[in-house]
């Protein structure tokens, strides 16, 4: 028979069910028409649902970002310095948030896919309930009982097959949203319980830490070369110290202060 | 006569076409059938490019049923064969 034909058959009992189970056809058509605006505000709140699911994985897609965007300062500095290991360290953790990065950014784009296309369900969904506003007060005051009936089953049956569609889309949107909500929550765990946190920054910022030590380091060297200059050009009064105390004055204040007992013995006389 | 697609909406597709339709969803129905999932991508790709090519989208506030319906694009066969069944639907 076909898969069209199977679907539309499908589609058309559900609404024929619902059409026997009522006796007066003005019945149906309020009972319908509650049930329509009731179809509205659901997926209305499901737009809400989807756009909440998508504004938090944003979120983390920037916070992994800002991780992977460090980690790569980080293998710069630690290559300008040398440090080829610790390069490959940052650049080893950096591929492990890309990849939770483009995961991210795949279900960013199906819950934004879900997004649009339940906006539109909406939009098409509020022309048809207006539609059949319209059609429901027509028929309840032109029409007689045989002939309503007739427009009624229509216009139900048409609307039910809107109300159908739109209800499986919200399903499906609401099967992603759970699913992201499950992978978001996961990921929000990881970085609330510091493994991720570990990885990249804060305090046990293990590479940061080694960058830092080796920043202090040359500093430190640099001033160990400093003071070895300074003492290099004072290096004569230094060498003959042990010599004649004398000739120390004004040299090195360690030097002086070590050679300036005459000096004092000299102030007492 | 109206198609549906699926999360899309109706067009209105001549009745000329209908043959054209027909057979590719038997090469649909018997993707499904088989669990061919390398033929049923295809056969659903190709019906809604059909479709798409021949009909044209009705006016807003028609409130006609269909006379066929196609499952939405990114149906998978598994969802497609719940289509068939009453499972999933929200009565309407």
């Amino acid at each position: 028979m076909g898969v069209m034909k199977r679907v539309t058959m499908v589609f058309r009992a559900k609404a024929n069910k619902a059409l026997d189970r009522m006796e007066d056809p003005r019945e149906t058509l309020d009972y319908s028409y509650q049930t329509q605006l009731e179809l509205l505000q659901k997926v209305r709140r499901g737009v809400a649902d989807v756009a909440t699911s998508r504004k938090r994985v944003e979120l983390q897609i920037n916070q992994l970002q800002q991780s992977a965007d460090k980690l790569d300062r980080q293998a710069r500095d630690s290559l300008a310095a040398g440090r080829e290991d610790l390069a490959r360290e940052a650049l080893t953790r950096k591929a492990g948030i890309q990849s939770q990065l483009e995961d991210l950014q795949t279900q960013y784009a199906s819950l934004q896919g879900e997004e649009e296309k339940l906006t539109a369900a909406s939009q098409r969904l509020q022309q048809k309930v207006d539609a059949f506003r319209t059609r429901k007060e027509t028929i309840k005051a032109t029409y007689t009982a045989a002939e309503a009936q007739t427009r009624i089953n229509e216009a139900f049956t048409g609307i039910s097959e809107e109300m159908g569609d739109v209800g499986l889309a919200i399903q499906r949107a609401e099967d992603k949203t759970a699913q992201m909500r499950a992978r978001a929550g996961a990921i929000d765990e990881l970085m609330a319980s510091g493994a991720l946190e570990d990885m990249v920054s804060g305090p046990h910022d293990d590479i940061q830490a080694e960058l830092d030590r080796m920043v202090a380091g040359t500093g430190v060297d640099r001033e160990l070369e400093r003071m070895k200059a300074e003492l290099s050009q004072g290096s004569a009064p230094r060498e003959i110290e042990g010599g004649g105390q004398g000739s120390a004055d004004g040299a090195t204040p360690a030097s002086a202060a070590s050679t300036t007992e005459p000096g004092p013995a000299g102030d007492t006389e | 006569m109206i198609v549906r697609i699926l999360g899309e909406g109706q067009l209105e597709v001549p009745d000329s076409a209908v043959d054209e339709l027909n057979k590719l969803d038997v090469a649909l129905e018997k993707a499904v059938e088989r669990d061919d999932e390398a033929a049923f991508r295809p056969a659903l790709e190709a019906l809604l490019a059909k479709v798409r090519e021949v009909g044209s989208a009705t006016k807003p506030d028609e409130l006609k049923p269909s006379e066929l319906i196609i499952p939405q694009p990114d149906a998978t066969m598994e969802e497609v064969r719940k289509l068939l069944t009453d499972e999933g639907l929200i009565p309407g």
